[in-house]
């Protein structure tokens, strides 16, 4: 059977879907090991200080205890900062190192592991654990020490700095009599993905399996090599199945480093699940303080733009995001100048989290463009276009593709835009306010350096393999699609591999970088096991292709046939019985083209329209439907692609008007490290989201793929926050809109 | 190694269709028994506080949060987990349903969602997707896969209820 219609741009359903569906898919704490033990951090109960005296004796005890770990009695680790900084996604700073010493520098660090023989035994003894403080006072609120903020000396690998100013922002605001300067602030967020952050080490005789919760296998490999100073050889990860992340498990956090220790220590098997309430002890989207100051012409074009951003970051690492860079880039603008500082908290580091930077720049600027429009009577979606950008306004480059013009178009027209009345409060449906809302999205289409395999396998099958991740984007799927239509295969006599360093190295997965880079490489090791197809089908005796060529052949039926004459041609079962080992497999590695990235630049961009409801009584809002159009260059897979978005949309939602991480100022202690408090959209939040891809061409790789993971996200917020204005009159520039600050 | 491990009690299960008799402890839940001990780990653990859903299962056909039951309060009940529904090769309709609307990315919350759904329909509260979204909402998908959900389970619902019109017809 060959496929005529290709799998690539189908909706094609998830190849992982009916695991997951029947509960088979395993995640990183589900993998069983003979002899395991269990794990349990004890967390500090400081935000700042350090720990005076650490008494076990309870705790040791107890029922079925084996080992109890601190600061105190750890096996030897390095000093130096240096082989912590083994993470490819590292900041500037010195790592959090779990059980180091005595120093405690944020609330819930964990100061002990507990070892027992069962879950419970191991959870109940770590509450015996008792640990003396010494506490100083903590800081954990980016305002109260927005003061001492800085410009970080060193910057972040891969992340831009804000790109020099142009022309003089401060004196045309100065000059302009149509202009507003507002601060925009965004609470911090918690990614709490559902499954929980968790290892499960497979110890034998010295050689590690480990199954650890991340978003990209290589990277918690060579921290353990370099911190543990392991024999790559003897440590391989294992992690088919991430349970959400959204940026959340791109750095080794300290379950690995805990279960990793433990193990060998003890020389078993080991599993440490965090709990929710530890999955607040690690990185989160950092509270921020913005200003957008903007002037503008009476025709509405922007005169200037200025946008600072004090951000938070923890007191041991300088974390940062791109977040004022996008006010430079989407509009037209002659005069700009962009700020970012840090402010250090005691808090963990914060981490990228779904549109890191992006989603946080693009709420305020997006509201400010809302409110601009508001103060020039202009169409909100008129002033986007009429300061639409034609190139990269930061460093004047053509984009390699950008339909944004078309996304504004089809969203506004799905949405019925026109409908919308230009004043405030003048929409209504019995006792409810209505308001539209629109705003502009975008995020950086990034590729990075990956391989992959491609190999025949004995039962006939084609098996495609790459070092990444699939956290729920479905890489397997678009993997497979790909590898399917390279030789006109049906997409269930392939099979897809990723998430273990056994297989070929990949960076992790993230920035919506995946899909392309993913997908170009298996496209390339496809391409590379047909050249050595056909080099061994020529080779066979009395080969009848004995003089094929790549291009004189095409692949489909389990054959290698002439172009030129059907008859003639070669089956793959020939091929495979000649092979050592009944296998035949082609490696290929890609890379972005440098040359093309000198000469443009690529981005994904959004339109996102909202339209709210308002109870004024009760101060509920309500998204009634959300019309996201994206322009993200071609879509390999519709349904995962829409998939996508609509999750971005839905944590857009939750950013508007529900998830607060909430600090005691006083003890530096989350109040709301759980579910219940911390409120993540649930189904009564959501009801209609709509999904526009504009067609766009792109160049910047074969595949013409540019990436979806982030954009459906960036510019949500803001859209409702704008609806919410539309609806009430009433401009809320501090995310969550809650109802205490609609009352 | 400390003091010998309190007494346990021994306990029957019916796990999807097989009885089990172990002895458990009287403060291991039902969800760390399925996941630790049976194996069965299509059973999710999100928060282990009743919070999140990925624990749902069936017991005696009524969805549970797993997490908040001690498995010695369920001595003789039938327990239905996501793997007792379906298995890959001949799934269970809501299962294949969700499948076809792409309703679930990291598959997390999945077997819970599945598991709810199918009791929240056998509850009969639910007809629209108003309801539907309403009866949900103990289950939470941070991939916000929602949408596609009540897609899925408004689909089964449609299948399960055409025979019966037809028949009132
Ligand atoms: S694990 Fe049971 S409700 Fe979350
Ligand atoms: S599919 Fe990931 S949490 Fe629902």
């Amino acid at each position: 059977m060959s496929n005529v219609h290709p799998y690539v741009g189908r909706a094609q359903p998830r190849v992982d879907g009916p695991l997951k569906v029947s509960g088979l898919a395993r995640y990183s704490a589900e993998f069983a090991a003979e002899d395991m033990v269990y794990a349990a951090a004890v967390p500090a109960t400081i935000a700042k200080g350090r720990i005076v005296r650490i008494d076990a004796s309870a705790a040791e005890a107890a029922p079925g205890v084996i080992e109890i770990l601190t600061h105190q009695n750890r096996p030897d680790m390095p000093e130096e900062d240096k082989p912590y900084k083994a993470d490819m996604v590292a900041v500037p700073g010195g790592p959090f190192r779990p059980l180091r010493d005595e120093r405690v520098v944020f609330s819930g660090q964990p100061v002990a592991l507990v070892i027992a023989d069962t879950h419970e035994n191991a959870r109940d003894a770590a509450t015996l654990v008792k640990v003396e403080y010494e506490s100083e006072t903590p800081t954990v609120d980016v305002g109260d020490a927005r003061d001492g903020a800085y410009e970080p000396p060193e910057k972040r690998n891969g992340i831009p700095p804000p790109p020099p100013p142009r022309g003089d922002a401060a004196a045309t605001f100065k000059g302009s009599s149509i202009r507003l300067e507002e601060e925009y602030r965004v609470a911090a967020e918690h990614h709490n993905p559902m499954e929980l952050q968790a290892t499960t080490v497979e110890w034998d005789d010295g050689r590690l399996v480990v199954h650890n919760k991340t978003q990209g296998v290589n990277n918690p490999k060579n921290y353990l090599c370099s911190v543990f100073g392991l024999d790559p050889a003897s440590v391989e990860v294992v992690s088919p199945f991430v349970g959400g992340a959204f940026g959340m498990s791109l750095r080794p956090l300290y379950d690995l480093t805990l279960a990793v220790m433990a193990s060998l220590k003890l020389e078993r098997s080991v599993r440490l699940v965090l709990t929710r309430a530890q999955m607040y002890t690690m990185g989160w989207r950092p509270d921020t303080l913005q200003t957008v100051a903007l002037s503008a012409g009476e025709d509405g074009r922007l005169t200037s733009i200025r946008h600072e951003v004090v951000q938070a970051t923890s007191q041991y690492e300088d974390y940062q995001e791109p977040t004022v860079n996008w006010s430079g880039l989407v509009y037209d603008c002659p005069n700009v100048t962009l700020g970012h500082k840090l402010a250090k908290l005691d808090t963990p580091t914060p981490s990228d989290m779904r549109a890191p930077g992006a989603t946080l720049g693009l709420f305020a600027l997006e509201t400010a463009m809302d409110e601009l429009a508001s103060k020039l009577k202009l169409d909100p979606l008129e002033l986007r276009l009429r300061n639409y950008a034609e190139n990269d306004q930061n460093d004047g480059k053509p984009f390699s593709s950008k339909e944004l013009k078309a996304a504004y178009e089809q969203g506004a027209e799905r949405f019925g835009w026109s409908k919308r009345s230009a004043e405030p409060r003048s929409m209504k449906d019995g006792r409810e306010l209505v308001g539209y809302g629109m705003a502009t999205g975008c995020w950086e289409a990034m590729m990075q350096p990956h391989g992959a395999s491609a190999a025949l396998t004995a039962d006939g099958r084609l098996e495609v393999a790459c070092g990444t991740a699939d956290i729920g984007t479905g890489t397997y799927t678009i993997l497979s699609q790909i590898a399917a239509d390279a030789f006109s295969m049906p997409i269930e006599e392939v099979t897809a591999l990723v998430g273990d360093t056994r297989l070929p190295m990949a960076p992790v997965e993230g920035g919506s970088w995946a899909a392309a880079s993913a997908g170009n490489a298996v496209r390339l090791a496809c391409a590379a096991l047909k050249e050595e197809l056909v080099k061994r089908a020529r080779g066979l005796d009395d080969s009848p292709l004995a003089n094929a060529s790549a291009d004189h052949v095409v692949f489909r039926n389990g054959r290698i046939t002439l172009v030129s004459d059907e008859d003639v041609s070669v089956s793959y079962a020939d091929l495979l019985g000649a092979a050592e080992g009944g296998r035949i497999e082609a490696m290929a590695k890609f890379a972005p083209d440098k040359d093309f990235k000198e000469k443009f630049s690529s981005f994904v961009h959004s339109a996102v329209f909202a339209e709210v409801r308002v109870d004024e009584e009760l101060g509920v809002v309500w998204v009634e439907r959300i019309v996201s159009a994206v322009a993200a260059g071609n879509i390999l897979n519709r349904a995962t692609a829409r998939s996508q978005i609509l999750g971005g949309v839905v944590m857009g939602i939750g950013m508007a008007l529900h998830e607060e991480t909430v600090w005691d100022r006083r003890l530096g202690r989350i109040v709301n490290a759980n579910l219940g408090e911390y409120h993540v959209p649930a189904h009564a939040d959501v009801k209609n989201i709509d999904v526009i891809f504009v067609e766009e061409k792109d160049e910047a790789n074969p595949l013409g793929v540019k990436g979806l993971g982030e954009i459906g996200i960036v510019g949500a917020a803001a859209a409702i926050g704008n609806a919410v204005f539309h609806a009430t009159g009433r401009r809320i520039r501090h995310l969550p809109i809650t109802i205490d600050k609609l009352l | 190694m400390a003091q010998a491990q309190a007494a346990a009690t021994s306990v029957t299960l019916t796990v999807n269709g097989e009885s089990k008799t172990l002895d458990v402890a009287p403060w291991e839940t039902l969800l760390d028994v399925l996941r630790e001990r049976l194996h069965l780990t299509g059973a999710k653990k999100g928060c282990d506080q009743g919070q999140c859903g990925a624990c749902t299962v069936l017991v005696d056909g009524r969805r549970v949060n797993s997490c908040l039951q001690l498995a010695v309060m369920r001595d003789g009940c039938e327990i239905t987990t996501i793997e007792g529904l379906g298995e890959p090769a001949s799934l269970h309709a809501m299962q294949a349903a969700f499948v076809k609307h792409d309703a679930f990315q990291c598959g997390y919350c999945t077997p819970g969602q599945i598991c709810s759904a199918v009791g929240m329909i056998r509850e009969g509260h639910a007809e629209t997707a108003e309801e539907i979204r309403e009866l949900m909402s103990g289950n939470l998908c941070r991939c916000g896969a929602y949408t596609n959900i009540v897609e899925a389970i408004e689909e089964v619902l449609a299948e399960r209820n055409a025979p019966k019109l037809e028949a009132a017809e």
